[in-house]
């Protein structure tokens, strides 16, 4: 079977879940091989990956891979692809993802993909595009194909095998260390998951009406351990912080379950939850055009409806 | 201190936006063209450093005719000249082409900042500011929430999923922004009036010395296999508040197995 590879995403040591679905998918297509790029892996990490079938893991371990944002991380893969020619190379679609996806395709004169829901075995990968108004098959008919995933696109599924380490170390150019991180601000940590990767998200727009509005929200979102997400008209209102925003220029989500609470459901908004598997909506409106997508609704005061789901779930708990 | 902002016209983010059915690229005619929104955040930024540090400001693009609006919007807002990288033979090229075409037209311009918008809002890729980057061996300082530049130095704070970078580097850079950054201005009358005479530089790929094999949709390193509106989601149930609606959302979550 064909090597394909897969870069892991890990924060402070530990395998993030999207790093399963990216192994889960790569095992359609051949025969996955993981690649670490920074400091910390460790066993805890190994039997993460094995687990989830990588029997190789190459690890660049070095503060120098991450003291410099993308550019290192391309060339560690570009040396990777060159010397174990894989069949793709799979990646998450963060920020840094698809960056570092862009910068390799350059290098390795390959052709890339982008926020990919599913790959087939012959490397069709489906996008869901226009606020996932389309759906759309393409591939990569050039070079080594890369694809950069959402998370939450596939189920992790199991298939446990050995790992082993493989150590590359790969000497960094001048040019990719001329942008230097020189300091790293964790905003408040809310101990809530990561938006991106929740399952479940709870999300508050223009009906929450102030920043207090916002208490029922996170009361619903900790009942549950969802993820809190805002729409743009309540970050740009102040009531939420930026990093919260879910749509066209904030994040895109596809949880098991969205929760929509006062949010009227612009294309704007719907570019960014629209594939999420089930979702519901809280709305006063029953004109709002986010109730076109629900799966259930509740045409009503978010302020009423919502506190007593909060309880109801607390009593059933 | 010399500064482009490479700006791009999108359908306007409101609209809904599809496909062709002929070549499977976007049908950029089905609605109103309008600068990407992103875009602006990336001008009104490098006016800021223009009016601290001097300099000028050059608006970059490449598109159809029709895009000339977003380059007058990109003007009356304040940049004092354009260029126009306009040639049918442009017409479906991938992310791959167009950081080639920009990269070969910035290089050799001696520009110190070369600013973006951090995404578009059709492609959605995020990936043109990185590319090209790459192809002028420059610094990458994106996802830009805030920009300080002091001598020749650049520092950013990078956004992140838990908070931010801060990324400093020396010009010439590449940076892209994200929308928290400022408040792009409207246009003032006297601006849109002075826009009409700056100059806006009009490039065909042999103008600009590109190689023409390397654009275009026959040159897509990608290719649409087909597309298709998502099926409509079967209707789901919705119901009025008549005092029980949380418990009803409950009882919905419980068959789903959520709760």
């Amino acid at each position: 079977m064909s090597e394909v590879l897969v870069v892991v995403e890990h924060a402070d040591g530990s395998v993030k879940k999207v790093t399963s679905e990216l192994l889960t998918l790569a095992r359609i297509m051949g025969e996955p091989s993981a690649v670490w790029i920074g400091p910390g892996y460790s066993d805890v990490a190994a039997a993460v990956l094995g687990e989830f079938g990588a029997a190789k893991v190459y690890v660049a371990d070095g503060a120098q891979y991450i003291d410099h944002p993308v550019a290192p991380r391309a060339e560690v893969l570009a040396s990777l692809v060159a010397d174990q020619s894989p069949s793709a190379v799979i990646i998450a679609s963060s920020a840094d993802g698809k960056e570092t996806a862009g910068r390799l395709a350059i290098k390795i004169n390959s052709g890339v993909i982008t926020d990919a829901i599913g790959i087939s075995a012959e490397g069709i990968a489906t996008q869901s595009v226009f606020g996932g108004s389309t759906v759309v098959h393409s591939k990569v008919t050039k070079g080594t194909p890369i694809f950069t995933v959402r998370p939450n696109s596939t189920p992790p599924v199991p298939a446990a095998v050995t790992t082993t380490r493989v150590d590359v170390s790969v000497p960094i150019s001048e040019v990719a260390m001329k942008a230097k991180v020189t300091g790293r601000t964790v905003a408040q940590k809310d101990g809530r998951p990561d938006l991106s990767e929740a399952a479940i998200v709870v999300s508050g727009g223009r009906g929450v009406g102030a920043p207090e509005g916002f208490a029922v929200i996170e009361a619903l979102a900790d009942s549950l351990g969802a993820a809190v997400g805002a729409s743009r008209a309540a970050t740009d209102a102040g009531w939420y912080p930026h990093q919260y925003q879910v749509g066209q220029t904030g994040k895109t989500v596809s949880p098991q379950l969205y929760m929509a609470n006062g949010i009227s459901g612009a294309i704007q908004h719907r570019a960014g939850m629209q594939t999420s598997k089930t979702i519901v909506v809280v709305n006063k409106d029953p004109e709002a055009p986010l109730f076109e997508l629900a799966d259930f609704g509740v045409v009503g005061d978010l302020f009423k409806v919502v506190p007593q789901l909060t309880e109801e779930i607390k009593k059933r708990a | 201190m010399k500064i482009a902002v490479c700006v791009k016209q999108v359908p306007d983010t409101w609209a809904e936006k599809k496909l062709r059915s002929d070549d499977s690229t976007l049908d950029r005619e089905a609605a109103d063209g309008v600068m990407n929104e992103l875009d602006e955040y990336a001008v009104e930024e490098a006016l800021k450093v223009q009016e601290a540090h001097g300099g000028e400001v050059i608006i970059v693009t490449m598109g159809p005719e029709r895009a000339g609006e977003t380059v007058r919007k990109a003007l009356s807002m304040g940049a004092d000249g354009a260029i126009h990288l306009v040639d049918d033979a442009f017409h479906g090229s991938d992310a791959l082409a167009t950081s080639y075409a920009i990269a070969t037209v910035l290089a050799g311009r001696g520009f110190d900042l070369i600013f973006f918008g951090s995404e578009s809002t059709d492609a959605r890729m995020s990936v043109v500011p990185a590319m090209v980057a790459e192809r002028l061996g420059m610094a990458q300082l994106t996802f830009a929430q805030k920009v300080d530049v002091i001598g020749t130095s650049v520092t950013i704070q990078r956004v992140t999923d838990y908070g931010f970078e801060t990324v400093e580097a020396s010009m010439p850079t590449v940076v892209s922004v994200v929308e928290k950054i400022n408040e792009p201005r409207y246009p003032s009358f006297k601006g849109i009036m002075a826009a009409k005479k700056k100059p806006v530089e009009t490039l065909s790929i042999a103008d600009a010395g590109l190689d023409v094999s390397q654009l275009g949709l026959a040159a897509a390193w990608t290719v649409v296999e087909d597309f298709a509106a998502r099926p409509p989601k079967a209707a789901g149930t919705v119901v009025t508040d008549d005092g029980e609606g949380g418990i009803k959302l409950a009882d919905f979550l419980a068959t789903q197995k959520f709760i």
